[in-house]
Parts: C-alpha cells; sequence; structure tokens
C-alpha cells in the first residue's frame, strides 16, 4: 500500500477552507498526545491552552495585545510569501522600526504635540522599509539570497538595538541598565478602550485587512505579485518586473514589521528594552501561512497563535510547564499546514496494489529517452 | 601551546560545527532539495546530546543521539516536502521554528548546567609534532570524523556512481525519472544524510564547544552554514576553506574585543553576520561561477509523474 499524489486540474475550494481546520484539528490531536507523554490530562491540558484564556476578560485583552503585531507582520509577509520572494527576517525589520521610531521619545522627551505620535509611527515604518530593502536590493542587484541576507539582518539588528541601549540610547536617569527612558504621554499609542490594554494599534491592524485585500484583488500591483509568484514565466512575458514585485513586497512588508515594533515599543512597553518582542517577526511566519496568505485569513490566524502565546502562559502556571510549549503548538502547527496545503493542490490517493510500471525498468526508460531525442 | 597555535585552535572549534552541518546540507542540495531547517536540526543535535550525555555520563552516546535526532527532524522534513510534496522554503522554515521551539521546555532544566566534554584522541607519534601536532593530531574524535566527512563526500559525488546519480537528480529529476532512477527515494536519503551530520554539528556544540547549555547554543550558525554553501558552490573542499575563514572571522572579532579596539564590542559581534552578507554578495555577483555549480533542480518539489 503506498500513497500517491495526483495533481488537481484546479485547486479545490472546499480544500482551501478545510485544510487549515485539519492543520488545527492535527495539531490539537498531537497537543493531546504530547500532554499524556508528559504525565497530564490532555483534555485539561488543550482547555488550559485554547479555552482558558478567553474565559476572563483581561486575557481577551491581552489576545488583542498580542495579536495586534502578529496581524500586521503577517500581512507583510503574505505579500512577499505570495510573490515567492522571501522575506524571513521581519524580527529584525520589527526591532529598527522601534528605534527609529523612538528618535523622538528619546531625544525629546519634552516634546508633547499631537503630531509626536504620527511622525513616530512614519519613521517606525520606514526603519522597517529601510532594513528591508537591503536584502532586496541584495537580490535584485547581486542575485544574493534573500533569505539568507534577511534572516542575517535579524541579527545585526539586535546588536544595533544592544548598542544603542547602552550607549546613545540609554535613560540617563536610570540605573545603568540597557533600556531608554519610558515614552513621554504623547509618544505613547493610545488606549482603544477605556480601562483596558487594548490600544488603537488593533484599529492600524484591522484597517490594514481591507487596505491589503484591496491591492490584491483590485490593483495592478497586487495582479503583479500573484502572477510573479504563481506563474514567473508568464508574468515575464507580460512585462511584469519580477525585481520591481520583489522590492515592492519587501518594502511593504518591512514596513509593516516596522510599523509593529513601535506600535509595540510606544504601545505595552513604553519604552526600549533589550527584548522588545517574544519573537513575533518569527511566529508571523506561521501566522502568514496558517492564514494561508490570504488577509482576512490571516486575522484568524493571528488570533489562534495570540491564543497559544497566552495558552503558553496558562499551562506554565496551572499545568506546571514551560511557557515555550506554546512555540512547540506553533512549530507543530505550521507543519501541519503546509502538510494539508498539499490538499489543496493534489489529490491524494491509496494505493492497495504493488507498485506498477511507475518507475519503468532501466532498459525501456533508455528507449523512452531516444523516442524523446 | 603558544598564542599562535591556540588562536590557530580556537579557529579550527569554531569552524567545525558550521563544515558538518554544510557539508550535510551540501549533500542534500546537490539532489535538489533545499533544506532550510538546519538551525533546528542542529538544535535538536545540540539538546539530544547535551541530555543523553549528562544522563549517561557517556559522550559517545550523546554524539550517537544527536545524529538519530537530527536524522528525525530530517524526516519529518521529508515528509512535507518530498512525500507531500510541499514548498521546501516554508518545510524548512517550519522545521527550524518547531526545532528552535522545541529545544526550549526539552532543555529548560540543563539552562547553564555544565555537560560532558567529548575526549581528546591523541594520534601517536603524529601528536608529538611541532605546531601542527596539537592542532590536527590531538584533537576530539568528532574532528577526525568532519574531517573524514569532507574527503568522503568530495570523493561519494564527483568519483563514485551513486555520487553522480544523486548529483544528476538535483540537476534533472525529471530525466533522472524516466531512466528508471528512484528520484524521491535518493533525495530522502539525501536529505537524512543532512540531518545526520546537522545533528553532528549540534553535538559538536554541546560536547565540545560551549561548556555549559544554553538555549542559544546554535546563535544562528545553522544559516551561516546554509550561506557557505553557496560561498563554497556546492563544492567539499572549498565548503572546508569556508568553513575556516568564518571561524576566524568569529574568533578574530572575540581577540578584537579582548584588545579592545575602538570599535563598539556590538558591532564586532555582529560581524560573523556581516561577513556572511558580504560574502554572499560578491560569490553571488559572479553568476557564470555560479550557474555552472548550483543543482539545477534546487528548491523545486518533484512529483513523479504516472
Amino acid at each position: 500500500m503506498r500513497i500517491e499524489i495526483l495533481k488537481r486540474p484546479q485547486n479545490s475550494p472546499l480544500m482551501a477552507v478545510a485544510a487549515p481546520l485539519l492543520a488545527i484539528g492535527l495539531t490539537l490531536i498531537t497537543g493531546a498526545v504530547i500532554f499524556v507523554a508528559l504525565g497530564k490530562d490532555p483534555l485539561y491540558g488543550l482547555y488550559v491552552f485554547y479555552v482558558e484564556p478567553l474565559t476572563a476578560l483581561w486575557t481577551i485583552e491581552e489576545l488583542a495585545v498580542k495579536a495586534v503585531p502578529l496581524i500586521l507582520i503577517a500581512l507583510g509577509l503574505s505579500l512577499c510569501y505570495r510573490a515567492n520572494a522571501w522575506n524571513i527576517g521581519a524580527e529584525g525589520q520589527f526591532t529598527l522600526g522601534a528605534i527609529t521610531g523612538a528618535i523622538i521619545p528619546v531625544y525629546f522627551p519634552e516634546w508633547n504635540s499631537w503630531m509626536v505620535l504620527p511622525l513616530m509611527l512614519v519613521m517606525g515604518a520606514a526603519g522597517g522599509l529601510f532594513w528591508a530593502s537591503i536584502p532586496a536590493f541584495l537580490r535584485v542587484r547581486f542575485g544574493a539570497s534573500e533569505i539568507l541576507t534577511s534572516l542575517m539582518l535579524v541579527y545585526v539588528a539586535q546588536h544595533f538595538l544592544d548598542w544603542l541601549l547602552r550607549g546613545p540610547f540609554r535613560n540617563p536617569n536610570g540605573f545603568n541598565y540597557g533600556e531608554t527612558r519610558i515614552f513621554q504621554e504623547a509618544a505613547r499609542v493610545p488606549i482603544l478602550i477605556a480601562d483596558t490594554r487594548v490600544r488603537i494599534g488593533l484599529v492600524i491592524a484591522l484597517v490594514a485587512v481591507p487596505l491589503i485585500w484591496f491591492l490584491l484583488r483590485r490593483t495592478l500591483a497586487g495582479f503583479a505579485v500573484d502572477v510573479v509568484g504563481q506563474a514567473p514565466r508568464a508574468a515575464r512575458f507580460g512585462g511584469f518586473s519580477r525585481n520591481k514585485v520583489i522590492v515592492g513586497t519587501f518594502m511593504a512588508s518591512g514596513a509593516f514589521a516596522g510599523l509593529a515594533g513601535i506600535l509595540e515599543a510606544a504601545g505595552p512597553l513604553g519604552q526600549l528594552k533589550p527584548v522588545l518582542s517574544p519573537g513575533y517577526g518569527f511566529t508571523a511566519i506561521i501566522v502568514a501561512f496558517v492564514g494561508r496568505l490570504n488577509p482576512v485569513a490571516i486575522v484568524f490566524a493571528g488570533i489562534l497563535i495570540a491564543l497559544s502565546y497566552l495558552g503558553g502562559e496558562a499551562a506554565q502556571i496551572s499545568l506546571r510547564l514551560s511557557e515555550k510549549m506554546a512555540r512547540v503548538f506553533q512549530g507543530v502547527l505550521l507543519f501541519y499546514v503546509l502538510a494539508c496545503n498539499t490538499l489543496v493542490h493534489n489529490r491524494i490517493r491509496i494505493v492497495r496494489s504493488p507498485r506498477p510500471a511507475s518507475a519503468p525498468a532501466a532498459g525501456s526508460a533508455v528507449e523512452v529517452g531516444n523516442g524523446n531525442r | 601551546m603558544g598564542i599562535a597555535e591556540s588562536v590557530v585552535a580556537t579557529i579550527i572549534t569554531a569552524s567545525l560545527p558550521l563544515l558538518l552541518a554544510a557539508l550535510g546540507e551540501l549533500v542534500a542540495e546537490r539532489s535538489g532539495v533545499l533544506n532550510l531547517g538546519v538551525e533546528g536540526m542542529m538544535m535538536m543535535g545540540a539538546v539530544a546530546a547535551f541530555g543523553i550525555a549528562f544522563a549517561t555520563g557517556n559522550g559517545g552516546l550523546g554524539v550517537l543521539a544527536a545524529v538519530l535526532a537530527g536524522m528525525a527532524m530530517a524526516l519529518l522534513f521529508a515528509g512535507v516536502a518530498l512525500g507531500l510534496a510541499a514548498n521546501q522554503v516554508a518545510a524548512g522554515l517550519a522545521l527550524t521554528l518547531l526545532g528552535l521551539g522545541l529545544a526550549g521546555p526539552i532543555g529548560e532544566g540543563w539552562v547553564d548546567r555544565p555537560g560532558v566534554k567529548l575526549p581528546t584522541l591523541d594520534v601517536p607519534v603524529l601528536s608529538d609534532l611541532p605546531f601542527v601536532g596539537p592542532l590536527l593530531f590531538s584533537q576530539d574524535p568528532l574532528f577526525y570524523l568532519a574531517v573524514a566527512l569532507t574527503a568522503g563526500v568530495a570523493w561519494f559525488l564527483f568519483r563514485t556512481r551513486p555520487g553522480l546519480i544523486l548529483r544528476s537528480v538535483g540537476d534533472n529529476p525529471h530525466s533522472a525519472y524516466a531512466l528508471g532512477l528512484p528520484v524521491l527515494r535518493i533525495r530522502l536519503a539525501a536529505v537524512l544524510f543532512g540531518g545526520a551530520c546537522a545533528g553532528l554539528a549540534g553535538a559538536y556544540l554541546a560536547l565540545v564547544y560551549t561548556p555549559i547549555y544554553n538555549e542559544t547554543m546554535t546563535g544562528g550558525r545553522g544559516w551561516i552554514a546554509l550561506a557557505l554553501v553557496v560561498f563554497a558552490t556546492w563544492l567539499p573542499v572549498r565548503l572546508a576553506v569556508g568553513a575556516l575563514l568564518f571561524g576566524a572571522a568569529s574568533i578574530l572579532q572575540l581577540h578584537a574585543q579582548a584588545l579592545g579596539v575602538g570599535v563598539p564590542s556590538q558591532l564586532l559581534t555582529a560581524m560573523p553576520y556581516l561577513v556572511t552578507i558580504l560574502v554572499l554578495v560578491l560569490i553571488s555577483r559572479n553568476r557564470v561561477l555560479l550557474r555552472s555549480h548550483t543543482p539545477a533542480s534546487l528548491g523545486q518539489p518533484f512529483v513523479p509523474e504516472r
């Protein structure tokens, strides 16, 4: 018995919806198995991870706080991945966005105009955009792998932040800790709903969703992204520049990651610290794929992954498990999503008969080869 | 050991995990499979090596566990990327995220604990030679293994029939399949070899390189190994040279920090990553050189036609 993959003539619309749900189901089953292996009650474990965080108001607020950067970054990344351009350095662009956005509150702490925050957001987005444009430029100009260079720049950004926090950005009133001063009130992202931790970053993320959707479905630029990604040859004949698309999608995703960075620094954090995110830039890669690179689905994927972060924290308290279990669940989920994605493009058939002459014997193969020539 | 000897010795130590991981990736890529999960496989190798050696006190068992862990991770990747013909870039990323994720809870109890060190093996007579003796003939077993593997891979790929077959699968899987070669099985073997090597690299980090366990033990070395394969234009011997250069860059920046040259230490720490970018740019500029060595079907999923 063996498994055969047969290409579908057309992508299955049913599977496009069913595949991520199937992946989530498989992740839950795997999670239950892991809990049993760790000697915990599997149902209680899953309850703690995925349900308990939804039962209290403050955890729902926390869910929104964590989902905002994930959704924003994943929206940008989905553009890149649709174009087959591989930006995996969003974590670095997030860091740089936080840095450039923080220039105003660090150097002009007395400035309390309404202009401060919008300026910071623009500067943050510009910082992320700049950082992402480096691998894009190196790719189109020199052919250097954007995968590797964008990732290397994550480490560079991290060390740059570390240097700033111990030098130019250090809090002059602090006790030599590697932190900036607390941002002034005008440099903080306002709270959206009184007495909660939910800030207007949520609105920005939710406004970005229809924008990206519109870009992809209703504009030539969005069309170019999909054509370059799915049919590079057709794109070339159609006059779409692959290089322009690579640079454009990288810049857009960098801007989104940078915006997420400054929203985080000026929002929940209120200052720059050596560790700005629990790996949002990397986790957003998972969000983008779980959302099948679709802007609307990415919102749900972002909430789901944010939920697993909270679940990790809850599991640490009530199950005495490492909060890092969250990252295991996230990794497992991504694997299942990629595996189940195959069902969208292909039909899987289980064949009972022994292997037919699918791989022709060496002798006949020579004939085939000659015949082709 | 004199100063020069000890500097060279540390360079060799720094380059070895890169060489081991990159060798495995080179073979996988020669078969046409781009596995970006090196960092994750390496981390799981390090975790397995540290844990088993810690529990049993036996470094050899640790190495064995690392190899098996690396191969198990590679098998996961192969299931998705080869079996289900998923996007290799995404599947490799998933492997890295999963490996780094798994390492967290598994290794949590060992953070900052000292581990088991592999013993050094002296080659009789040769280890008494001046300079080269202590550097090349008084090393840990993984060093000798890495040297043998480099020569072995070079010989296998370019001097044997199975090596030729593996390269042909990487260059044109459709023709290879038409000639009756089991393309996916060959790719699976290459990917598993890559996993084993990444596991060895992890074992080296856990049992030789770092005296204590920490969660960022791999520190991007898996990604640097991926860049090294490009730098070496998919040739094993160049890989060894490249690994030494990268090792030198990372060690010299440490010495520069100790000497207190007028440059921020963070810039020096970021140096290996900057050097990687620079090297990628320099090598990628030379399109002719790259095109003549890059496996032609690198990264493209293969589905047998029936």
